[in-house]
């Protein structure tokens, strides 16, 4: 389906598709989309943050509304942010990569994404409710069990409800990738950036668990008078700590691994070089996420846990270095002899390197138990993980959204806005946090709503606040961009890039059905073995047929809706019985729709080979 | 395409449950939520083994088990796994009925073991006034094993909707993997519950 | 190993001074001028991690400088192909281990100085002291000597001092960045830890973990003195008679109204085991007021009248009876003079 096919159809036609679509590469366009707000309300915290701290005793914000900003603006990040953007690229791109016509679960990808949203607006909801949660983003007990007013309650229902959503995307994932590979994409060949997408799904699917009873846990001692927390009834705060960051910790990997992948598909197309030691690549990422899931003490190393655990988690942790560090010189060993062409989407993956490596520096710092009793809680660990998130994963998803936008849209981003936007983001972020690794040591802990007077701090939290503004520039320039390339963006051929993975090999926007015919892949780069062996072109691995599609759902967005309502009576039945008719209404409309989705057969409907052959002309 | 055409002994597959893409995509999709169940569940039994001797003055683990009902209920459960392993059976070898019956008695027991358990915790709450809020013991007690309960509530209401749902069309390759599905939910719970059996009552009562 | 320790850091700081603004921060808050045992170790492996890792970093900013000069695609070279290379043994064998190599010579030390840290086996004789913390104040208990105190914590120097602390509420956790890393301290365990300050002086401490939205304000000072010092602080705090008369009038209607308007029912003055709110006995001595205020009779005013505009959700506000600005100046004219002892934070030094 062209642009221009969709533009001459009406508003209510085009939402209503939207509503409805189990087509991945659309759900790709809702989680950009939706991420893409969030974003911009994360930024605004951020900004507000870095407005309160830009002089010493400021009274900007007041201090509970400053601790209200703090949590929302991480949470929002985290979660409403940075995984969406990641999850529409992984479904703008895995199932092209690997040459499949959609993904397994196309209803649940499209229930994924729907429960993301509604789980985020319940918790912004806060906002406009007697006010936000307040016990940062990790939420601790009993500072999380004890904070007054429904802050925290719709953090844990929001969490809950977008959480379920990312669990269900990472199954879908998975399964796309086992099952649905075209012939000939074996394991080996696939691009580092399905890769990548595989193992996070892994990740998702092993630590959102944990984050799950956590949360039930925290929403029980809150709204239904359990325990687990209350020490006066021989609750331990402690086990928040262990499942939060049981879960927390292989998230920071759900946010790494799918950039480090997105950035080798970049460097070995830009740099027109095979990645270098495809291999070990793939190794050094399952080992990642393999110690990634034992290392999560280290987040506790000053709760007391005592020498032995602290010295097992800190080699552990210290451990992960390697293969990240095998990674960064393969993508450099990568780079070495080819023939580089640095435009928008590569210089964010250059600008990737250094900032990432001094993130990694740091990391093995913070890992050395005892230093770590001078790092943990201050601004040293804040730039330390925004070294690792924005210099990783944010300059990652915008080095993703422009090398793929042409092949998402049909368009191609400005190159002269890209690049601006690129130096004044990333002088902007350098400026902004490398300063705070000095901050945390010269005694500024995190969290802090104002720092006080003579104690050394004003300069480094001014210079601070100065980048976060050129930041926020560069993010403006980036969303200008975007609607001026959506209004009068360059139309770009299929193939703009010269591209080497078998996204390439389709048409730009890629029809609903992807391939008219599965593509044969021969090869690891499987376009750029068919380019250099003269044809330009993928073989077909099958005669020109019938296509089965899935036919699309509003369930998933109904039931996704139910949670929503469900969620406002889970709140608020604590203080009024009404509550328990949205709860009741809530969970029968999500029980009811699982059930006709159940009972009512969906066996999706077939295009014809006819109306294939009259679509290609 | 004979998605709706119900099978006869020529046309049944070995394994109905993976003859297709999409079954083949629900029955792997299916153990990877089942690998997730178990970190789930892995959290609950970590939590309840931190709390289970915060009895914050209330009744202890031994104060309140008795393994006898318990033991029955183990029982009734675990004969439940085997009566649908029967159902699977029958359904591979294409025979509806004996696999609706099957299932019915997976069903009959499963509501069994439910019946058991509001039982034993209406027991506790009345003779010993051990409650969800009543000590950090008994949040963690009631969480682990009413999760687990309420996965068996849930399984029972899906097995019945796919046995009425189906009880006229039989069996095609389109309901086959739901079948089949529901049974590995089925061994799942009853695993757990092997597990909640030694951890939480065993050891309650030993330890 | 401390010796050219010494000499290194000392080097490495007037670098790190060049590179970095003009400082290392104020010199009794930063962690990057140790002036105790726990400080120091941190600063021993922040420097042995640091010049590993800017090793690392050199490494691969030479490469990715040299590659960005070398293999940009050049001009009448469009169509050049390069070279399609799978991998490298024997380079990527040597990434992999000089990393473990490098990453051993950090870890070594690291787990040394953790064993090291967490032996608090002379605490048998030592002087223990038993740390609470409150939303938003800290609370300190001299074991067996029945001493309290709040805010300030005085300490002599060169001596181990084992605490064993404990919250009231949320988590909160101690950190005095010159002396010693931090420590979290939580409601449903005692955590230990010892400090030991190798000068005199007044030290910032300050809470690390979110606990409120006064969190950034729950300040106090660890107040280093002399072992002399010490045993004439400890002489004089346990000779308190909380039931001495203050010397002038207007003191002493500032004490009868402290009693009158119920402040006694949470603040203790003399060895007490009332905590609710700060010990009081040494209020004339401390460096700051509610941890942050200069010690000056207007900002005591201010704060006996509206604690909520100074320290938002403490705990004092709306738990006693109004109190006008002039009752309130005579009460602080009483607690102004509360000076139980010659040792004052002035005697430290700084």
């Amino acid at each position: 389906m062209s642009i221009a096919a969709t533009q001459k159809r009406g508003f209510g036609a085009v939402l209503w598709d939207y509503l409805t679509t189990v087509d991945h590469k659309k759900i790709a366009h809702l989680y950009l989309f939706g991420g893409g707000f969030f974003f911009i309300l994360g930024g605004l915290e951020a900004m507000i943050i870095r407005i309160q701290l830009v002089r010493p005793e400021n009274d900007f914000v007041s201090a509970g509304l400053y601790n209200e900003i703090l949590t929302m603006h991480g949470t929002t990040m985290i979660f409403l942010a940075a995984m969406p953007l990641l999850l529409g690229l992984m479904n703008a791109v895995m199932p092209l990569q690997i040459g499949a016509r959609d993904v397994a679960f196309p209803f649940l990808n499209s229930l994924g994404f729907w429960l993301f949203l509604f789980g985020g607006l319940i918790l912004n909801c806060s906002w406009l409710l007697g006010g936000a949660p307040d016990a940062g983003w990790t939420s601790y007990a009993p500072l999380s069990t004890t904070s007054p007013g429904h802050g925290v309650d719709f953090y844990v229902l929001g969490l809950q409800i977008s959480g379920a959503g990312t669990l269900i995307g990472g199954i879908n994932f998975l399964v796309t990738i086992i099952n649905m590979r075209a012939p000939g994409m074996t394991y080996m060949r696939m691009p580092l950036f399905s890769w990548t997408t595989f193992i996070t799904s892994v990740l998702i699917l092993f630590a959102f668990p944990a984050l799950t009873i956590g949360l039930f846990l925290l929403m029980f001692d809150r709204l239904f008078g359990s325990a687990f927390f209350n020490v006066a009834l021989g609750g331990n705060t402690i086990i928040w700590e262990h499942l939060f960051w049981i879960f927390g910790h292989p998230e920071v990997y759900i946010l790494i691994l799918p950039a480090f992948g997105l950035f080798s598909d970049i460097f070995s197309t830009f740099a027109k070089k095979r990645l270098f030691g495809y291999t070990a690549m793939v190794f050094a990422t399952i080992l990642i996420a393999f110690l990634g899931f034992m290392v999560w003490a280290h987040h506790m190393f000053t709760v007391g846990l005592g020498p032995v655990a602290n010295s097992i988690f800190a080699i552990a942790t210290m451990a992960i270095a390697v293969p990240t560090g095998i990674k960064i010189f393969n993508w450099l060993a990568t780079l070495w002899g080819g023939s580089i062409t640095i435009n928008s989407a590569m210089l964010w993956a250059l600008g990737f390197i250094p900032t990432f490596t001094l993130g990694g520096m740091t990391g093995v710092m913070v890992a050395s138990v005892v230093a770590d009793y001078q790092y943990h809680d201050t601004y040293f660990v804040v730039a330390h993980f925004h070294y690792v998130i924005v210099g990783g994963t944010v300059f990652g998803i915008l080095a993703g959204l422009h090398y793929w936008w042409p092949k998402m849209f049909g368009r191609i981003l400005n190159e002269k806005l890209g690049k601006i936007a690129f130096w004044i983001f990333f002088t902007g972020f350098h400026l902004t946090f490398f300063i705070q690794h000095f901050l945390g040591l010269m005694g500024m802990p995190r969290r802090y709503w104002v720092f006080l007077k003579d104690q050394g701090l004003d300069t480094g939290n001014l210079i601070s606040t100065i980048g976060a503004f050129l930041m926020a520039i560069g993010v403006i320039i980036f969303f200008y961009n975007v609607v001026y390339t959506a209004v009068k963006g360059e139309k770009v051929p299929d193939d703009p890039w010269d591209g080497r993975t078998l996204e390439w090999a389709t048409s730009s926007p890629p029809a609903h059905y992807n391939f008219k015919q599965t593509p044969l892949v021969r090869g690891l780069d499987p376009l750029w073995v068919e380019k250099t062996e003269g044809k330009g072109k993928m073989t077909p691995a099958e005669p020109l047929g019938d296509i089965h599609m899935p036919n699309g759902s509003i369930l998933p967005f109904i039931m996704s809706f139910g949670l929503f309502i469900a969620g406002f009576g889970f709140i608020y039945q604590v203080n009024y019985t009404w509550a328990y008719i949205p709860l009741f209404v809530g969970m029968g409309i999500l029980l009811g729709c699982m059930l006709i989705r159940s009972l009512k057969d969906d066996h999706g409907y077939h295009i014809t080979k006819e109306e294939l052959e009259r679509e290609a002309d | 395409m004979s998605h709706d055409h119900s099978l006869n002994p020529e046309t049944m597959p070995h394994e109905p449950e993976k003859a297709t893409l999409e079954g083949k995509n629900k029955f792997l999709g299916f153990w990877f939520f089942l690998g997730g169940e178990t970190v789930l569940f892995a959290c609950l039994f970590g939590t309840y083994l931190a709390l289970r001797n915060s009895t914050a003055g209330g009744p202890t683990t031994n104060d309140l088990f008795g393994l006898e009902l318990v033991f029955i209920m183990t029982i009734l459960l675990l004969t439940s796994s085997l009566t649908s392993v029967y159902a699977m059976y029958h359904m591979k070898n294409n025979n509806f009925k004996k696999m609706q019956l099957w299932l019915g008695v997976t069903a009959v027991l499963g509501f069994a073991f439910l019946g058991c358990e509001l039982y034993e915790f209406n027991h506790y709450i009345h003779e010993y006034e051990f409650t969800f809020r009543s000590s950090a013991f008994g949040s963690a007690f009631y969480t682990l094993v009413g999760f687990h309960g309420g996965h068996v509530t849930f399984g029972l209401l899906w097995l019945l909707a796919l046995m009425i749902r189906n009880a006229k069309r039989g069996l095609n390759l389109y309901n086959a993997p739901k079948f089949y599905v529901f049974s590995l939910y089925w061994h799942f719970i009853d695993v757990v519950w092997v597990f909640i059996f030694t951890v939480v009552y065993l050891m309650g009562k030993v330890g | 190993m401390k010796g050219w320790m010494g000499r290194f850091r000392a080097f490495f700081l007037l670098g790190s001074l060049a590179l970095v603004l003009s400082a290392c921060g104020k010199d009794n808050l930063t962690a990057l001028v140790p002036k105790g045992y726990g400080a120091e170790s941190s600063m021993d492996l922040i420097i042995i991690s640091t010049v590993v890792m800017l090793f690392v970093f050199a490494v691969v900013m030479l490469i990715y400088v040299a590659v960005l000069l070398r293999y940009r695609k050049k001009k009448g070279q469009e169509d050049f192909i390069p070279k399609q290379v799978e991998g490298n043994k024997t380079l990527e064998t040597i990434w992999t281990v000089i990393p473990i190599i490098l990453l051993i010579i950090i870890a070594v030390p690291t787990v040394t100085a953790t064993f090291d840290l967490a032996d608090n086996s002379g605490s048998k004789d030592g002087l223990n002291i038993q740390v609470t913390g409150n939303q938003y104040w800290w609370h300190f208990n001299y074991e067996g000597q029945e001493i309290q105190t709040s805010q300030d914590l005085y300490v002599p120097v060169g001596e181990k001092i084992y605490l064993s602390m404990k919250s009231s509420d949320v988590h909160h956790s101690f950190w005095v960045p010159s002396i010693s890393g931090k420590m979290d301290v939580l409601p449903e365990n005692e955590n230990k830890m010892y400090i030991e300050a190798y000068e005199e002086g007044v030290y910032w401490g300050k809470c690390t973990e979110l606990c409120g939205p006064s969190h950034s304000l729950m300040d106090f000072k660890v107040i280093v003195v002399s072992q002399e010092e010490f045993d004439q602080w400890v002489k004089d705090m346990k000779n308190v008679n909380p039931d001495n008369q203050p010397q002038d009038a207007v003191a002493q209607e500032g004490k009868s109204l402290f009693q009158q308007n119920n402040c006694m029912s949470c603040h203790a003055i003399g060895s007490s085991p009332t905590q609710i709110g700060p010990n009081l006995t040494n209020f004339g001595d401390r460096s700051k007021i509610a941890g942050i205020l200069d010690p000056t009779k207007e900002n005591l005013v201010k704060w006996i009248v509206d604690p909520e505009s100074i320290k938002p959700g403490n705990k004092m506000t709306g738990n006693y009876p109004e109190v006008s600005e002039k009752e309130a100046g005579k009460i602080a004219e009483y607690l102004m003079q509360l000076k139980p002892s010659e040792v004052t934070p002035e005697s430290a030094g700084n």
